[in-house]
């Protein structure tokens, strides 16, 4: 998708590059309402502890993907914006995990 | 005061391809990403370390948190065309999706405002459990974020946007800017929804 950005000009080529963000929008939209009945439905699945936590973060993930490539447009994005956002992805897993599997020993497993 | 114009908030540098505001609100939404990637580290830590931790997870309300989402959800397709009616500079439409999109946070924060009055009207104030002090903690700071961004919207939407007859350019990308604040916000509850309304197995292990 080429990004538009606000100092091109307005003219015929960037209203029908509009009209696509828009269509995109739509699908992205209809995409993450299905995504978020399934997320509840799963609830209702009673799944085991493990699966029903890989299925719903593997769902939100999906629709977080849909949210920051399509309506934040970061599939069209410089490269710095991604190099930017690679780099924060990792710290925020150093941050995510780095407490827990340093207090592995300490704490107690998952009570079922 | 000085008169000097602030560079490239329109106009792209040559040294990052990009304009000043873009390079901005993507910094900031990074050190964003680390506030919430802290709160969640302490809730796995406390998650997997406590054994009571039940206490509380009954009183989540999934059928109201569900419908927050489907609501914030339709508000980001509703700020996606507020920046498409800037883009094609029609102040109406404008308007017309920003007034929704600061309509629909505000349809979020009384339904947020009806679950917590629902867990202090059971006796379940932060201080109840561990999980509901969670809870608090991270539903009260994005709705903080929700807030923030209404105002912002509601500035872009109606006192703000005469910038669009004068520098349609620079409004187009205060709009976009205002708008990825905004998608983030909603990126965020995409995660909070399930990890506090529906990965909760144990049973109550009582107060």
């Amino acid at each position: 998708m080429e990004h538009i950005d606000a100092t091109d000009q307005l003219d015929s080529h960037s209203q029908e590059e509009l009209r696509k963000h828009v269509r995109t929008y739509m699908m992205v939209f209809g995409g993450l309402l299905v995504l978020t009945l399934a997320t509840v439905g799963v609830k209702y699945m009673h799944l085991p502890v493990v699966p029903a936590i890989l299925v719903a973060l593997a769902i939100a993930l999906i629709k977080g993907s849909l949210v920051a490539c399509y309506f934040m447009h970061l599939i069209s994005e410089r490269k710095l914006i991604l190099i930017l956002m690679l780099a924060t992805v990792f710290f925020f897993f150093g941050v995510l995990l780095g407490p827990t599997l340093t207090e592995l020993n300490e704490i107690n497993p998952l009570h079922h | 005061m000085s008169d000097a114009a602030i560079p490239y908030t329109v106009a792209i540098r040559p040294d990052t391809g990009l304009n000043n505001v873009k390079l901005g609100i993507w910094l900031f939404l990074s050190s964003e990403v680390m506030l919430f990637g802290s709160l969640f580290a302490g809730y796995i830590l406390l998650r997997t370390g406590n054994p009571n931790w039940g206490a509380g997870t009954e009183l989540v309300n999934v059928p109201l948190a569900a419908l927050n989402t489907i609501v914030l959800i339709t508000s980001s397709v509703t700020m996606v065309m507020s920046w498409v009616a800037a883009m094609e500079r029609n102040l109406a439409k404008l308007r017309l999706f920003m007034g929704t999109t600061v309509g629909l946070g505000a349809v979020f924060m009384v339904i947020k405002a009806i679950e917590y009055h629902e867990k202090l009207a059971h006796g379940a104030p932060p201080s109840y459990s561990t999980f509901i002090a969670c809870y608090f903690t991270f539903t009260g700071l994005h709705a903080l974020h929700v807030l923030g961004g209404m105002c912002l919207n509601f500035y872009f939407g109606f006192p703000g946007a005469k910038m669009m007859k004068t520098n349609p350019q620079q409004f187009a990308n205060r709009v976009e800017t205002a708008g990825l604040f905004w998608h983030f916000v909603d990126l965020v509850w995409i995660f909070l929804f399930p990890v506090l309304y529906l990965l909760n197995f144990n049973t109550p292990a009582g107060h």
